[in-house]
């Protein structure tokens, strides 16, 4: 019996520039990276240097705390450089691709696996980090057992992925093994959350021991947080682990071919995009190969991810580990006269302080101008509005500021992550970096309880 | 708009750290912020942000506040016309009026903007937008004739100890229009209250004709004189004795409806002061121990303060409470307790200022209940799973 659940809460950010459901084709990116900033809370440790020979599932650096989680090359080829930021902080490896080879991590049938045996694979073969968990949004810890583990099968984010599209053109076998994978690793449920407004079946609801459920309403209602809150929300001392709907096809992958090929999917989207269409391409790629010749001319911000959870990279950057989306969007470094105080017919907004809130189905070109300066809380009873949680947002909020631990916990730290917040730092009008503060409030909270 | 831009460009480097007037950096980057939105990009998180800000959001209040103060205007003109016997035209009780509130909107702002503008340079922070709506607020819950030095003195103890002591804007903890309202309130109760100080003029008593008492509703209700009261039609429109923009209901529910329509003023607050006091109205209808008790309790609405109160103080939202759930209950208690203390306290005919103030200060408790609620939701979701788990 699957449930179905239809959320109120949230807010969908009309942006222009959807993806049309056209695969444009394969890239073959000759530059790829893996950047230990896409997975927070994660203290890394350099495996290689530069010029080294590397194959896709070399290990190009460790997580410190916990060596046997590995971060792995995903192409063949020399290490180039490592990029490093302040205070040395290494911000990205750039391998070189110069051969398709692959490291042989072994066919295998997964039935005949113990749970250990397919953690242990994941873990040497670079897909551990695929699997996070809450609390804390971090890589999960292969030591505990999840009380359950989540894929979300949809993505509600502005101008996000069609996961059916990807899925249409993916191998469904590779997904119904990684998901068979992932249901060895907890004797709880594993949920595969689909669409509740898109029920065109590409993503298979029929895995044996996958419990399907369906959630609909405006974003977040694909956040995987979100699910998880309605569905099995984290207390105090349990964790949840979940993954990625398209790295559950390169976990099936690595189990059927015995290789690490974190094929991916992924939409080029914004306004900024003359033909936003769908690309297949491996994790940390270049995105220059995607982008090049697509863009409109004009000072631009590019993302990898969405306008609201996204990392800012440059026109040649790479595409991060989780995302499976490419967003440009104009810069908004100018200045607007009087702009607070103009109707507004044009700008685009979740109050109803502007008169474009009387077309209520415009699409609309956003660009990054944060749109005034920072202040305190004033205005209550806004992110309520786009927070589908039974959380009190603005309360927890204050104290992660006031870095009260046990109200943190008190108020439900443990189910929250950076993403869920994004909507309030979107509609917040006094400014505030919402999802920082979260992340600050993980972070200690990780600290404290480690 | 370029020739403004490249002006201000020029001068910026003169109000930056070490320039000749770093000293008015606050106040140059107030001006400069009001007349152009500035042109900072985002950094970390959301790359796009929804237009809205604190200019926005205050901007919507000061347009909803625009009839009352309008009709304030004409009322001043209106009352003083009516006491010297003269029946004015409608363009010259305006501007009459509107002569004579000038110079408390002017002193209001200058008092209240200069304190605001000190603050932020002393702090480094950008200034808060907050006055903006506090300075327009003070006056219209002023009787005309308070001097202006008191008016500034009012100011400055509510901007400074009710609002910079404690952080500034988004930190007090009670309202600060109202506060300086009380301070005055209880510091000069002789321009604050009694039937004189409504009208223009008569204070000092000259060519008021007999007929013309000056009392306002209130005034009448609390000495049981009900004969004189006026109609609930001329009270809903407000060609009565009061503060300058509280006495006509009808100005302040098309403010309402601005509020209500951008979703800037929490429209739970203002329902719950009015069920608040339709609830206590009725119940002393019920009671009907004296004539007080006996005014219908929807007259309750028309009367003093409480709509204004109701639209434009209660739903601060930092003062209110901010919880959704303690909104209902904020806004009840308020209600409730300005008409309990109208009718059964005779020292001060208007509870509603009172009752806000007092429920500013109990705003965080009724929070600490609500969310108290949700933790023991969850502590009890947690036992529940920990007792399943171990079975």
């Amino acid at each position: 019996m699957s449930i179905s659940i239809k959320l109120k809460r949230g807010f969908d950010i009309r942006l222009q520039g959807n993806a049309e459901k056209i695969l444009a084709g394969d890239v073959h990116p000759p530059l790829f990276a893996v950047k230990p900033v896409d997975f927070p809370g994660l203290t890394p440790k350099l495996d290689v240097r530069p010029g080294d020979p590397v194959k896709a599932g070399t290990p190009l650096f460790h997580d410190k705390a916990r060596p046997e989680i590995r971060f792995v090359s995903p192409v063949s080829g020399t290490v180039l450089t490592v990029n490093r930021g302040e205070k040395r902080k290494i911000l990205e490896v750039i391998v070189q691709k110069e051969r398709e080879e692959y490291i042989d991590f072994g066919k295998s049938d997964i039935s005949r696996l113990s749970r250990e045996e397919i953690i242990e694979k994941l873990l040497i073969s670079g897909l551990w980090p695929a699997i996070r968990q809450r609390p804390y949004n971090v890589v999960a810890d292969p030591h505990i057992e999840p009380k359950s583990v989540f894929v979300s099968g949809f993505d509600s984010a502005p101008l996000a992925p069609d996961y059916n599209f990807i899925a249409e053109n993916s191998p469904v076998n590779y997904f119904r093994t990684g998901m068979a994978a992932l249901a060895r690793m907890t004797k709880g449920n594993v949920n595969l959350i689909l669409n509740g407004n898109d029920t065109s079946g590409r993503i298979p609801d029929d895995i044996p021991g996958v419990e399907v459920s369906y959630f609909s309403g405006p974003h977040p209602s694909g956040n995987v947080g979100v699910h998880i809150h309605h569905l099995d929300p984290v207390n105090k001392g349990e964790t949840v682990w979940y993954a990625n709907l398209q790295d559950v096809f390169s976990i099936g992958r690595l189990f059927a071919e015995g290789i690490y090929k974190p094929e991916k999917i992924i939409a080029l989207t914004g306004s900024e995009v003359k033909e936003p269409r769908y690309y297949r391409i491996l994790t940390g790629g270049s995105v220059a190969p995607v982008v090049d010749g697509n863009i409109k001319q004009g000072n631009l911000r590019f993302i990898s991810g969405n306008v609201l959870t996204g990392t800012r990279i440059s026109h040649d950057g790479f595409l991060g580990f989780y995302d499976s989306q490419i967003t440009v969007i104009p810069e908004g470094n100018y200045h607007e006269f009087f702009g607070w105080a103009l109707p507004g017919f044009n700008k685009f907004s979740f109050s109803r302080t502007f008169l474009s809130s009387l077309f209520p189905r415009k699409t609309y070109k956003l660009d990054t101008n944060i749109h005034g300066g920072e202040r305190a809380f004033v205005m209550t009873g806004q992110y309520e509005k786009v927070f589908p949680m039974d959380i009190y947002p603005l309360q927890l909020l204050k104290a992660i500021i006031a870095e009260d631990i046990d109200m943190m916990e008190n108020l439900g730290i443990y189910e929250v992550a950076e993403e869920d917040f994004a909507l309030c730092e979107f509609i917040c009008p006094s400014k505030i970096e919402i999802q920082s503060v979260i992340r600050n409030g993980l972070d200690l909270m990780r600290k404290e309880m480690s | 708009m370029d020739f403004l831009r490249k002006k201000l460009d020029k001068l910026k480097p003169h109000f930056t750290e070490g320039g000749k007037f770093s000293r008015l950096q606050s106040v140059f980057e107030g001006f400069e912020t009001f007349m152009f939105v500035p042109d900072k990009v985002t950094f970390k998180g959301s790359h796009v942000r929804d237009p809205i800000d604190m200019k926005r959001i205050m901007t919507v209040v000061i347009i909803a506040l625009i009839p009352a103060l309008l009709f304030g205007c004409y009322n001043t003109g209106l009352q003083h016309f009516r006491s010297v016997g003269v029946d004015p035209g409608l363009l010259q009780a305006f501007w009459f009026g509107l002569i004579r509130l000038l110079p408390l909107i002017i002193v209001s702002y200058g008092v209240g903007l200069g304190i605001e503008f000190a603050a932020a340079q002393i702090r480094g922070h950008e200034i808060n937008e907050g006055y903006l709506v506090t300075g327009l607020l003070i006056p219209l819950i002023m009787p005309i004739d308070i001097p202006l030095w008191m008016l500034a003195l009012a100011v400055a103890f509510s901007v400074i100890l009710g609002k910079e002591v404690f952080g500034g804007t988004g930190m007090n903890i009670l309202n600060p229009a109202l506060l300086a309202r009380a301070f005055l309130f209880f510091s000069y109760p002789g321009w604050m209250t009694g039937d004189n100080v409504w009208t223009e003029g008569m204070v000092t008593g000259e060519n008021i004709i007999d007929g013309y008492s000056g009392a306002t509703p209130l005034a009448i209700c609390a000495a049981g004189d009900m004969g004189n009261l006026p109609s609930f039609m001329e009270m809903f429109i407000g060609t009565i004795p009061g503060s300058v923009g509280e006495t006509s209901t009808i100005a302040i529910l098309l403010g309402a409806v601005i509020l209500l329509i951008t979703g800037v003023g929490s429209w739970k607050i203002m329902l719950g002061v009015i069920g608040g006091g339709a609830a206590m109205g009725l119940l002393f209808n019920v009671i009907s121990g004296n004539p007080y008790m006996d005014v219908p309790f929807y007259y309750h609405f028309v009367m003093g303060g409480f709509a204004f109160g109701a639209v434009f103080m209660a739903t601060d939202p930092v003062t209110a409470s901010q919880t959704e759930k303690g909104k209902w209950i904020y806004g009840f208690m308020i209600g409730l307790l300005s008409v309990i203390i109208r009718v059964l306290n005779p020292a001060y005919p208007e509870g509603v200022m009172l009752a806000i103030l007092l429920m500013n200060v109990f705003a965080p408790l009724i929070d600490y209940f609500v969310v108290q609620s949700n933790i023991k939701k969850r502590l009890r979701r947690a036992k529940v799973a920990l007792n399943t788990g171990t079975k």
